[in-house]
C-alpha cells in the first residue's frame, strides 16, 4: 500500500485533485482550483498543539465565569454553564438539560482530550489502531460546531428578555470565553492532519519492503 | 512542474476502491453508470490517510470509500446543475424572508417582546459583548448568506454555459465558509430558548421561524447532494480551462 506522498503526489485539500509535486516547488498551486498544494498540512503538529493549549486555558474561565447575569433591585444573579444545566434539570426539563450538558460540557472536553491523544500518538510515531484514531478525528471534526448551541441560547435569551428598568439580563464574560473555546477547538481540528496517523505505519512498511527487496 | 494525472499513467496504483452501496436504491444496479468513462481508472489519494487508489465508476447516489480508513473518497453524481441551482434560489428567497420578521415572541404580564434573527446578535452587541455578537452574526447570517450568494454566482453562469470570473477562488471560498455556517444549530438554540422561557412567559414562534426551518431543509438538501466532482464537471462542460487539462 503506497501513500501519495511517498510517490511525490499531493492531493489538493480543497478539490481533491491529485498532482505531481516536486520538492523544489514548495509554493505550487492546484492546477484546477489554485489552492496551495502540500504533501501534509504545514506545521500541523505545532499549530494544533498551540490552538489546543489556548482552548484548554480558555476552557477554565468558560466554566468558572457566569454565562448569563441578571440584575434586579432585589438581587443579582449570575449563572455559569453548569448552573444553567442544573436549573433546567431541577425545573424538570431533563431533555434540554441533557442536550446542553452534551453540547457544552461533553463535546468540548471530548475534543480537547481526543486531539491531545491524537497529537501525542502521532508524535510518538505510534502504530496503534490507526483506523480507530482516524475515526476519532472525523468525529471530533464533525461534532465541534454543535457546542455553539449555548451561545445561541444566551443570545436569544438576552434578546427576548427585556425586563425593563427594574431588572436586566446580560451576557456574562463566560460567554466570550466559551465562544472562543468553540472557535479555537474547531480551528485546532482543521489544523490537525489525519494523514500523519498513517505515516508511521507507512514508514515502517517501506523499511520492511526495502529489507526484503 | 505540475500536472494532473491523466489515465493510469501514475505509479503502481492500489487495485480498487470499494464502493459503498448503502445509499443505493434497490434497483440501482439496473440504472446506467452516471460517471463519464474517462474518470474511471484515474488515481486518487485518500484525504484522511493518503492511500493511493484507483477511481472506479460509480452508480448514481453511490459513494466511494477508502479501502484502508473508510473515509469517503468521492461521490457519484447526485443532482443535476438545474436542481442545485433551484435549491440555491429557494435558499436565497427564504434567507430574505427569515430575516424580515420576528423569529420568536414572548409575553410576560401583558408586555410583549420579540426578536428577529439579527436581533439575537444585536442584543449581544448592545450588552457589551461585541466579539460574541460578531461570532453569532457571522455563523447565523453573514456566512450562510455569503455561501448562498457565492453558489448562485457560480451556478447561474455555469447553467448558461459560461464561466464566471474568479471561479477557482469562489469555489475555494464556498468550501472554506461551509463549516462555519451554523443555521441548524441556531434553530436548536431557538427551540431550547422557547422551552427555557416557556415556564416564565407565553412564547410564540415568529413568522420567520417557519421560513428559517424551510431554509435549513433546502440548505441541508443542497449540501448533502453537492458533489465536488459534479461541480468540476459542470465547470468543464461550460468551458473552464485549467492548466492541467
Amino acid at each position: 500500500m503506497a501513500s501519495a506522498a511517498s510517490r511525490g503526489l499531493a492531493s489538493c485539500h480543497v478539490c481533491g485533485l491529485l498532482s505531481h509535486l516536486h520538492a523544489q516547488h514548495e509554493a505550487s498551486a492546484c492546477p484546477r482550483c489554485r489552492a496551495r498544494l502540500h504533501l501534509r498540512k504545514p506545521g500541523s503538529i505545532v499549530r494544533t498543539w498551540l490552538l489546543l493549549i489556548l482552548a484548554a486555558v480558555l476552557y477554565i474561565p468558560a466554566n468558572m465565569l457566569p454565562i448569563l447575569e441578571s440584575h434586579s433591585l432585589l438581587e443579582n444573579q449570575s449563572s455559569t454553564i453548569l448552573a444553567g444545566i442544573i436549573l433546567f434539570w431541577k425545573g424538570g426539563s431533563w431533555f434540554v438539560a441533557a442536550l446542553i450538558f452534551i453540547a457544552s460540557i461533553v463535546v468540548p472536553m471530548t475534543k480537547l482530550i481526543a486531539l491531545a491523544l491524537l497529537l501525542i500518538t502521532v508524535q510518538r510515531r505510534s502504530r496503534w489502531a490507526p483506523q480507530q484514531r482516524t475515526q476519532l478525528y472525523r468525529m471530533v471534526d464533525f461534532i465541534g460546531r454543535w457546542s455553539m448551541l449555548d451561545i445561541f441560547v444566551v443570545a436569544l435569551t438576552v434578546a427576548l428578555v427585556q425586563v425593563g428598568a427594574l431588572a436586566s439580563i446580560k451576557p456574562g464574560a463566560g460567554s466570550l470565553a466559551f465562544g472562543a473555546v468553540v472557535i479555537v477547538t474547531m480551528l485546532a481540528a482543521r489544523t490537525f492532519d489525519p494523514r500523519l496517523i498513517w505515516d508511521a505505519a507507512d514508514y515502517q512498511q517501506q523499511e520492511q519492503e526495502e529489507e526484503h527487496g | 512542474m505540475l500536472s494532473a494525472i491523466p489515465g493510469c499513467k501514475g505509479p503502481k496504483p492500489h487495485p480498487t476502491v470499494n464502493t459503498s452501496t448503502d445509499h443505493i436504491h434497490p434497483h440501482a444496479s439496473a440504472t446506467p453508470v452516471a460517471e463519464p468513462a474517462e474518470s474511471a481508472g484515474r488515481l486518487i489519494a485518500c484525504r484522511d490517510c493518503d492511500l493511493l487508489q484507483q477511481e472506479v465508476r460509480l452508480a448514481r447516489h453511490a459513494d466511494a470509500h477508502c479501502v484502508r480508513c473508510g473515509a469517503r473518497l468521492y461521490r457519484g453524481t447526485r443532482t443535476g446543475l438545474t436542481t442545485m441551482l433551484s435549491l440555491m434560489a429557494g435558499c436565497a428567497v427564504l434567507m430574505v424572508v427569515a430575516n424580515l420578521f420576528p423569529i420568536a415572541l414572548i409575553e410576560v404580564q401583558g408586555a410583549w417582546s420579540q426578536t428577529t434573527l439579527a436581533g439575537a446578535s444585536l442584543a449581544l452587541w448592545q450588552n457589551g459583548r461585541p466579539l460574541v455578537a460578531i461570532a453569532v452574526g457571522a455563523t447565523t447570517i453573514a456566512l450562510p448568506a455569503l455561501e448562498i450568494a457565492l453558489l448562485l454566482y457560480l451556478l447561474i453562469p455555469l447553467r448558461l454555459k459560461r464561466v464566471p470570473p474568479g471561479l477557482p477562488m469562489a469555489f475555494r471560498l464556498v468550501l472554506l465558509v461551509h463549516p462555519w455556517s451554523m443555521m441548524e444549530i441556531f434553530l436548536l438554540g431557538v427551540l431550547v430558548t422557547l422551552v427555557k422561557l416557556g415556564d416564565l412567559a407565553t412564547v410564540v414562534p415568529g413568522a420567520s421561524l417557519w421560513a428559517f426551518c424551510g431554509l435549513i431543509v433546502l440548505f441541508t438538501m443542497a449540501a448533502s447532494s453537492f458533489s465536488v466532482r459534479d461541480f468540476w464537471r459542470w465547470a468543464d462542460s461550460a468551458g473552464a480551462d485549467w492548466e492541467g487539462d
